[in-house]
């Protein structure tokens, strides 16, 4: 199985005034490959996940995504990115209050100019592929954090991204529901051939993976090449 | 895991033939590892000298002649006493991969890459596990759960003692 590199970080380094948060961090990612980052806390590699997704912009190294250099371009262009290409899911699903659970779904479809209708065809098929067809009219007060996590998985795959960046998706779950959406989530991915990059400090969660990279002390160590 | 009080267990329900012990066992507990038969009639004969079971009845017909098995009231017994004894605790103080960290200190090896090799290794399993375990039934998940928690135990040492090599460095050349 030898898919394309769409994600290739070489030697990133970035400092927080005195803190560094990488000192020569590199990783691949293939096409349709779900890759755990895993370390310490403080380790850099929700760092690293944000220089990856362009929200951060390294000190030095540099980030190539099919075939364009992210590091060179501009914050237009990075957010344009982000909205195309680009999925994201987090430690709470952060999701707008005022919307309901469907309106939070279409919402990137709707920024990327979609028409209503279309958009929240698309985000009610996904809400049935996340299993909570029933949640949208709800709005996410309403709405247990199980629940929600998987309205965000739907938000962050209903515009087909490339690429879904996950910052500690299950963090604030208990395990059997955090087991769920990550079932939910990797399957989900897979079956639209979404890279993810998925930090976690959780091995259980990582064991969803691909494979693995480890971050210490803003340097990456790639397992399956110390074999 | 005893089979002998496995096999007691499952006769406690009903009397049965050696091979209908098999089967029950394989589809309750076996898993990916069927039981060999040779094990279940070398417990049964075990059980039967011990007179925790008895032969109920034997069918003759074609073929080798059939005994059926029957729990005694010893055998319920001891069962019981089984059910109410914890299983022995593991006490994990004797560790290979222990022995292994400090003798790479000691020699100057990268005690480091000790860790990150064991690490690989226990995550490729968690990760097979994980699979299993996604595309298993209930019981798949349960017993891949276990495996996995346990697993989930050896990886939080390995981090922690990464995070205290230097510390172990210091102590073990002293």
């Amino acid at each position: 199985m030898t898919s394309p590199v769409l994600l290739r970080a070489e030697d990133l380094h970035k400092d927080y005034g005195r803190t560094t948060a990488l000192a020569g961090a590199s990783i691949e990612v293939s096409a349709g490959e779900l890759v755990a980052v895993m370390g310490p806390s403080g380790s850099g590699k929700s760092t690293l996940l944000h220089c990856l997704a362009g929200i951060v912009r390294p000190d030095r190294g540099s980030i190539g995504y099919g075939g364009e250099e992210l590091t060179g371009c501009g914050d237009a262009r990075l957010s344009a990115l982000r909205r195309s290409d680009f999925g994201f899911l987090f430690q709470f699903a952060q999701l707008v209050p005022e919307l309901s659970c469907l309106e939070n779904v279409a919402l990137p479809l709707r920024l990327g100019g979609r028409r209503r209708r279309a958009a929240e065809a698309a985000a009610a098929q996904w809400l049935e592929r996340l299993e909570v067809a029933d949640l949208a009219r709800q709005r996410p007060g309403e709405i247990s954090g199980g629940q929600a996590q998987r309205v965000g998985v739907a938000r962050a795959l209903v515009t087909r991204p490339k690429v879904v960046f996950a910052d500690e998706p299950t963090g604030a779950l208990d395990s059997l529901n955090g087991e769920r959406v990550m079932g939910l989530f990797a399957r989900a991915a897979r079956d639209s051939s979404a890279a993810v990059v998925l930090v976690t400090h959780d091995a259980r969660v990582a064991a969803y993976a691909d494979r693995e990279v480890i971050v210490r002390d803003g340097r990456t160590r790639d397992l399956a090449a110390t074999k | 895991m005893s089979l002998g009080h496995t096999i007691l267990g499952l006769l406690e329900r009903q009397p049965s033939h050696g091979y209908d012990i098999k089967r029950a066992y394989d589809q309750q507990f076996g898993h990916d590892r069927a039981l060999p038969y040779g094990q279940v009639y070398a417990t049964l004969s075990r059980l039967l000298k011990n007179g925790l079971v008895e032969v109920d009845s034997v069918e003759t017909g074609e073929g080798p002649e059939r005994k059926r098995y029957a729990i005694t009231s010893a055998g319920v017994t001891d069962v019981e006493q089984w059910f109410g004894r914890p299983e022995p605790v593991e006490p994990y103080l004797q560790s290979a991969l222990y022995t292994k960290v400090v003798l790479a200190l000691l020699t100057g090896r990268p005690a480091v890459d000790v860790l990150d090799t064991q690490r690989a290794e226990h995550l490729r399993l968690m990760r097979e596990l994980t699979r299993r375990k996604l595309d298993g039934d209930l019981a798949d998940q349960l017993v891949c759960d276990h495996a996995l928690f346990h697993l989930e135990a050896d990886l939080r040492w390995l981090e922690l003692t990464a995070a205290r090599l230097d510390e172990l460095a210091a102590e073990v050349r002293r």
